[in-house]
């Protein structure tokens, strides 16, 4: 089940301790190696505090030069328009797998992310490229349709090419409380992922407190995500610092608990790269370096990609250039 | 349910090469330039630097470089006399009668003046201190001057601070402030006294006298009466001059509890009203409910927060028996993303120790602790070497009768207990000759405020630590000292009260 190593000293023990007062009466999943999960509650005023600290922190010189580019190598680079067409894949698809063509050191982004219509385009334009094409699928943004025809969906995305889809959960279901409809709906959209790999997106916008989104991240986990994904990018209150790390530190938990490590999806309002490297930061200083990778975490973006260029065009020219001074697709 | 499943693999092999960003940050140094430090200073008496009466100098040295940075003017007996004087004529002639309206219009300059000159304040405390610029930048000057603006607005308020009392300064004041927030304990003196409409003359620490020397040269700027406030450099004999002088109406001091106790018992000898803010061995303690990851925090910055060099630093952690380990565990974790070194680099979390004599003292406290048989940690971080450094220190298994659990480090040293029951938790927290302050991490409501109930501490934290606002009462119990510091309660030393005439 484990695939990757973890930071020495994280995994002597694995955890079988009942789960928190308070919480176990409510909620109480079982890993799929039978592991009873604990979760912890959260206080939102400390979790807050903890978050801005990362921000403070100053990137330079040749740590700015790295933290550009990882993070456009965990970049999903990222188009959800009902307008979308073939065309507009295809400069996408361009983009993501040439940032910048007249710098060869400038990486691939991971993936370019479409709606299931425009997963063959997608495919076609970054076959043979290291870039993936993931999908959202199993009705986005608002996953209020049957399970049947959510497999349906993510089925379909899958045969035509797709390598990673992102659902959603449905909110509704565990806002009134029913955990386990949750579970099980993840579970049989796992399976219908086959081969690909599944992010399973918690809306966090919708989910009200810190305490409910860490409980969603668990359960998310526990019933067999890749990854677990902040948001759909399609609500008010996307994607912030706490809300990431508080699911860094489910995702944390979760690989001490139970050995498996699930990587973390940032989405919705990340535009500069200073809001990138912030998050970098987080995910460095929570996780570890080990996370630092397209495998373990990506950021859901349109525009940012295009920032961290004139940031690099910055660091090279020693002056800022203009929007004038990268392609716009 | 869930191990019905077949797992699927969770590797994923056809992703771009690796990059690496490296979590050791490139150097993001504080520029110094803001800074210009004189080759030597005098004493601020009477609106002017002037020279000590014999002349004598001593070397202020940065610990974070151990580099000579000024001679700083050690005041005798005699200059210390010349400052009471300069005060005693400054209350009697301008502050004491001037209006309430009048002194906030000068604590209010004041404090746009430090809020202006925040970057320069800040780097020279770090400077001379040895504490990181994250947080001379972000705690200890914007505290300092929001202090002053608090004052500021009770200056004309007085009335309604004691209301029905007729209400008068009480005249000179002596204060004694240490080295580890020199600026911040500065403002926490110098802000109250002024607001009331007291004189002031003031010693600071002997390692840190440069912001308080260049906060003198902001109240030449703000045009502040001259001796409304004098500052007097030097070391303990300066201090003794000053609290031995027979003109002075009121003392305060923050500092150890030993320097305390002689201090109260010469104050106590000529009946000068006293208020003593000294050492403290504070309880954080952990239930198993508590937000973990936010307790992991609390107690990391309780501890590590100025290397330790806080009255009120969570020295002890009780922890309930049930997730110790687990949360030991945490702890390390955390400490091996703290960042140790140059306190001018923005990055530092924990910068130098205050001076060669302290780092002495917490070296001669930690063998003690290892040699009692508590097992001792440290990250292996690099340290710079020249300069006092002290790596963060856990200690686990350590028991109520060892010195660490008892005596305070003033330093970045955590002391690992545990507790079964909360009665149990109280016991052992409040087992010590301090009670400054506790830190208490549970998600039950009804549990805070029982525990707060029954711990003798003067503040208490609930699921946060080391929070300070102007408007809070600061202070101690027991030998962590008398008398408040901040809020309405922190104006009461400074006044003396009666009852008008025709009120009973």
């Amino acid at each position: 089940m484990v695939t990757r190593p973890l930071r020495a000293g994280r995994l002597d023990k694995v955890s079988t301790e009942i789960e928190t007062p308070g919480v176990a009466a409510v909620f109480a999943p079982r890993s799929r190696s039978g592991v009873a999960l604990r979760v912890t509650p959260v206080d939102a005023v400390g979790l807050e505090a903890r978050a801005s600290t990362f921000t403070t922190r100053s990137i330079k010189t040749t740590s700015k030069r790295a933290a550009i580019h990882l993070a456009i190598s965990c970049i999903d680079l990222t188009t959800l328009e009902g307008m979308d067409t073939p065309g507009k894949v295809a400069a996408l698809c361009r983009k993501a797998v040439r940032p910048e063509p007249t710098d060869a050191a400038i990486p691939s982004v991971a993936a370019v992310c479409v709606y299931p219509q425009m997963v063959p385009a997608a495919v076609k334009h970054t076959a043979g490229t290291g870039v993936l094409v993931a999908s959202v699928a199993g009705a986005f943004p608002s996953g209020q349709s049957s399970l049947a025809v959510r497999t349906a969906d993510i089925e379909q995305a899958v045969a035509d090419g797709a390598n990673e889809i992102d659902i959603v959960i449905s909110r509704g279901a565990f806002l009134s409380g029913d955990y386990r409809y949750v579970f099980n709906e993840i579970e049989t959209q796992k399976a219908a992922c086959g081969p690909a790999h599944m992010k399973v997106i918690l809306e966090t916008g919708e989910l009200g407190t810190y305490d409910q989104i860490r409980k969603a991240s668990m359960l998310a986990m526990a019933a067999g995500a890749d990854f677990i994904k902040t948001s759909t990018g399609k609500v008010a209150n996307n994607s912030s610092m706490p809300v990431a790390l508080c699911m860094a530190e489910a995702i944390r938990d979760y690989a001490e608990q139970t050995g498996e490590v699930v990587g973390l999806k940032v989405a919705g309002g990340i535009r500069t790269a200073k809001q990138a490297w912030h998050y970098l930061v987080l995910i460095g200083e929570t996780l570890g370096a080990e996370w630092l990778t397209p495998d373990l975490f990506r950021i859901g973006a349109s525009s940012l990609l295009n920032d961290l260029l004139l940031q690099l065009q910055k660091l090279d020219t020693g002056h800022y250039s203009g929007p004038n001074y990268v392609s716009v697709d | 349910m869930a191990d019905e499943i077949e797992p699927a693999s969770r590797s994923n092999s056809s992703l771009p090469a690796r990059v690496k960003f490296d979590l050791d940050y490139a150097p993001a140094l504080e520029s110094t330039s803001i800074v210009s430090i004189a080759d030597e200073y005098g004493l601020f008496i009477g609106g002017q630097f002037v020279e000590p009466e014999s002349g004598e100098k001593f070397t202020t040295v940065s610990p974070s470089t151990e580099k000579a940075l000024s001679q700083i003017s050690s005041a005798s007996a005699v200059d210390v006399d010349r400052a009471v004087k300069a005060a005693r004529r400054a209350h009697t002639k301008v502050w004491g009668p001037m209006s309430g309206r009048d002194r906030a219009k000068y604590l209010f300059r004041i404090a746009r003046q430090l809020q202006e000159r925040a970057r320069e304040f800040a780097v020279l405390e770090t400077i001379d201190g040895g504490k990181p610029i994250r947080e001379s930048r972000d705690v200890d000057v914007p505290l300092a001057a929001a202090h002053f603006f608090y004052h500021a607005g009770w200056a004309d308020k007085l009335e309604y601070a004691f209301p029905d009392r007729r209400i008068a300064p009480k005249g000179v004041v002596g204060q004694i402030i240490p080295w580890n927030f020199p600026l911040l304990m500065l403002a926490w003196k110098v802000a109250p006294a002024l607001a009331t409409g007291n004189t002031v003359v003031l010693k600071p620490a002997e390692t840190t006298s440069l912001t308080a020397l260049l906060f003198a040269q902001l109240l030449q700027d703000v045009d502040l009466p001259p001796g409304v406030v004098n500052i007097v450099t030097g070391a303990g004999a300066t201090g003794s001059a000053l609290v031995d002088h027979g003109d002075l109406d009121k003392l305060a001091f923050t500092g150890s509890t030993s320097v305390g106790k002689q201090i109260q018992r010469s104050a106590s000898a000529r009946g000068v009203p006293l208020t003593l803010e000294l050492g403290g061995k504070a309880a954080h303690i952990v239930f198993e409910d508590a937000a973990i990851d936010q307790a992991v925090e609390g107690v990391i910055n309780g501890i590590y927060f100025n290397q330790g060099h806080v009255c009120c630093a969570g020295s002890r952690l009780l922890v309930q028996e049930s997730i110790a380990e687990s949360f030991v565990d945490r702890l390390k974790n955390r400490l091996s993303t703290v960042r140790v070194g140059d306190p001018l680099d923005k990055n530092t979390d924990v910068g130098a120790i205050n001076s060669a004599e302290q780092l002495g003292r917490i070296t001669e406290l930690v063998a003690a602790g290892v040699a009692e048989g508590a097992e001792l940690y440290q990250p292996q971080c690099s340290l710079p070497d020249r300069g006092y450094w002290f790596r963060p220190t856990i200690f686990t298994n350590v028991q109520q009768s060892h010195r660490i659990a008892r005596e305070e480090i003033f330093g970045p040293v955590l002391s690992v207990l545990t507790f079964r029951t909360p009665e149990e938790a109280v016991a052992k927290a409040n087992d010590t000759q301090y009670g400054l302050s506790a830190g208490i991490w549970t998600e039950k409501g009804s549990k805070i405020l029982w525990m707060a109930d029954q711990l003798d501490a003067g503040v208490i934290w609930a699921n946060t630590f080391n929070q300070f606002d102007a408007a809070s009462p600061f202070g101690g119990y027991k030998e962590s000292g008398f008398g408040r510091e901040g809020g309405l309660q922190g104006l009461a030393p400074y006044v003396s009260l009666s009852s008008p005439r025709g009120v009973a």
